[in-house]
């Protein structure tokens, strides 16, 4: 065994190593920077179609990452899908006629939402909800719509 | 007749015979942690033979697990024209299953048997009986302090593990196969969920570290005491140990997932 004080610091070398590869972990490759939010604001949006989206998809503006969405619910009565997303509190100049999407990042990738930021002089703030809405493309519908239209052709 | 019933209740009554006592041993040794508190000495002594000694097998194998990974998931990848996911596949692998799970089977053959080997020769040549002779309690001074630095040192081990092996990765897919480096670091960033995958890596590598190190304990604590009954318990800490761990990895995942 190695005198006392080496030992001590070998332990206090490993133990200083270990947390600082969980913190690698954390921070390099997940991003935990999400995780300490500091202040955002809540908006919500109604879509007609959400398929793919899922809690925890990012909101964009501009392709770059402002928020995520939070939870999706359908509304008992209207049967649209009620889309909640958290924006980072430093974006808080979105006016409040932007229009939103749901777009798929490449052609295989995940789903996202994007905000085209409209005009208005008023902005969105805690509990908005957005009037303009895209919905998710589903791929079944488009080619559906596709045949059915070149069937209606030939008949013509 | 009669004597198949009586070895099948024996079997069965020596099992669960066995089953309590170790249970029974496993309780005395978590109540035991307490009284560490005032010898730091003692866990700090195997943290060091533990811990620190194991640092370099894991954290070379890491780095190899990582690079074999990114070859692999290159090769794989590549006909997918995805290899720019190479970053999350690298990153989900180790964090979820191969840091803890290779750590544990590693820590098992290099600390584990180290453990048994140590304990069953101290009782082997009845230094266990001398502690008790002096009315000092074997399990408050020899298996205490070594389930509690196992249970320490799994998961700061299984994290050096995984985070040399996310290198290692991106040695070889970024440095050597030519993955952009951007697109391996923001996939893996955007991918990987710190509660989802890094905090499950964790609690697996927790788990493991109980599992093991008793059974390292026991075994030693219980061999025979020849040189034989030694080197039978050695054995079966690795075996048993690798088998754990890997029936518990699927029940965790399974749970967990």
């Amino acid at each position: 065994m190695p005198n006392s004080r080496i030992l001590e610091i070998s332990v206090g070398i490993f133990v200083a190593v270990g947390i600082a590869a969980l913190l690698v972990l954390a921070v390099n490759v997940s991003n935990v920077s999400g995780f300490s939010a500091g202040s955002q604001y809540t908006i919500t949006a109604n879509f007609d179609d959400v398929s793919g989206l899922k809690p925890r998809s990012a909101v964009s503006i501009a392709g770059v990452t402002v928020g995520r969405v939070t939870s999706i619910v359908v509304d008992p009565e209207t049967y649209e899908a009620v889309v909640a997303m958290t924006i980072d509190a430093r974006f808080n100049d979105v006016p409040v006629d932007s229009s939103v999407g749901i777009y798929t990042a490449g052609l295989l990738g995940e789903k996202y939402v994007g905000i085209e930021p409209g005009g208005a002089p008023d902005v969105l703030e805690e509990g908005s909800v957005i009037r303009l809405t895209q919905s998710s493309i589903v791929l079944e519908k488009l080619i559906s719509q596709f045949l059915f239209s070149q069937s209606d052709k030939k008949e013509e | 007749m009669f004597d198949w019933f009586a070895q099948l209740g024996r079997s069965a009554i020596d099992f669960f015979a066995r089953l309590g006592s170790e249970v029974l041993l496993f309780l005395q040794a978590i109540a035991a942690f307490k009284a560490l508190v005032f010898r730091p000495a003692l866990i700090i002594q195997q943290l060091f033979s533990i811990g620190v000694r194991s640092m370099l097998i894991i954290i070379v194998s890491g780095f190899f697990v990582g690079m074999v990974l990114g070859l692999q998931g290159y090769n794989t990848l590549i006909d997918f024209g995805a290899e720019e996911s190479l970053g999350v596949m690298v990153a989900l692998s180790l964090v979820r299953e191969l840091g803890p799970v290779v750590t544990a089977l590693l820590y098992a053959g290099r600390a584990g048997s180290a453990l048994t080997a140590e304990i069953g020769l101290m009782k082997a040549t009845e230094q266990l009986s001398g502690l008790e002779m002096m009315a000092v309690n074997p399990v408050e001074r020899i298996l205490a302090p070594r389930l509690l630095a196992g249970i320490i040192s799994m998961p700061l081990l299984a994290a050096m593990f995984s985070a040399v092996g996310v290198f290692g990765g991106y040695l070889v897919g970024v440095d050597m196969l030519g993955v952009d480096t951007g697109a391996y670091w923001s996939q893996m960033q955007a991918r990987v969920d710190f509660e989802q995958d890094i905090i499950q890596g964790v609690i697996k590598s927790v788990v493991f570290g109980v599992v093991t190190t008793w059974i390292a304990v026991y075994e030693g604590y219980t061999c025979l005491p020849t040189s034989e009954g030694v080197s039978r318990s050695t054995t079966r800490t690795v075996v048993y140990s690798a088998l754990a761990v890997l029936g518990l990895d699927f029940l965790l995942t399974a749970l967990m997932l």
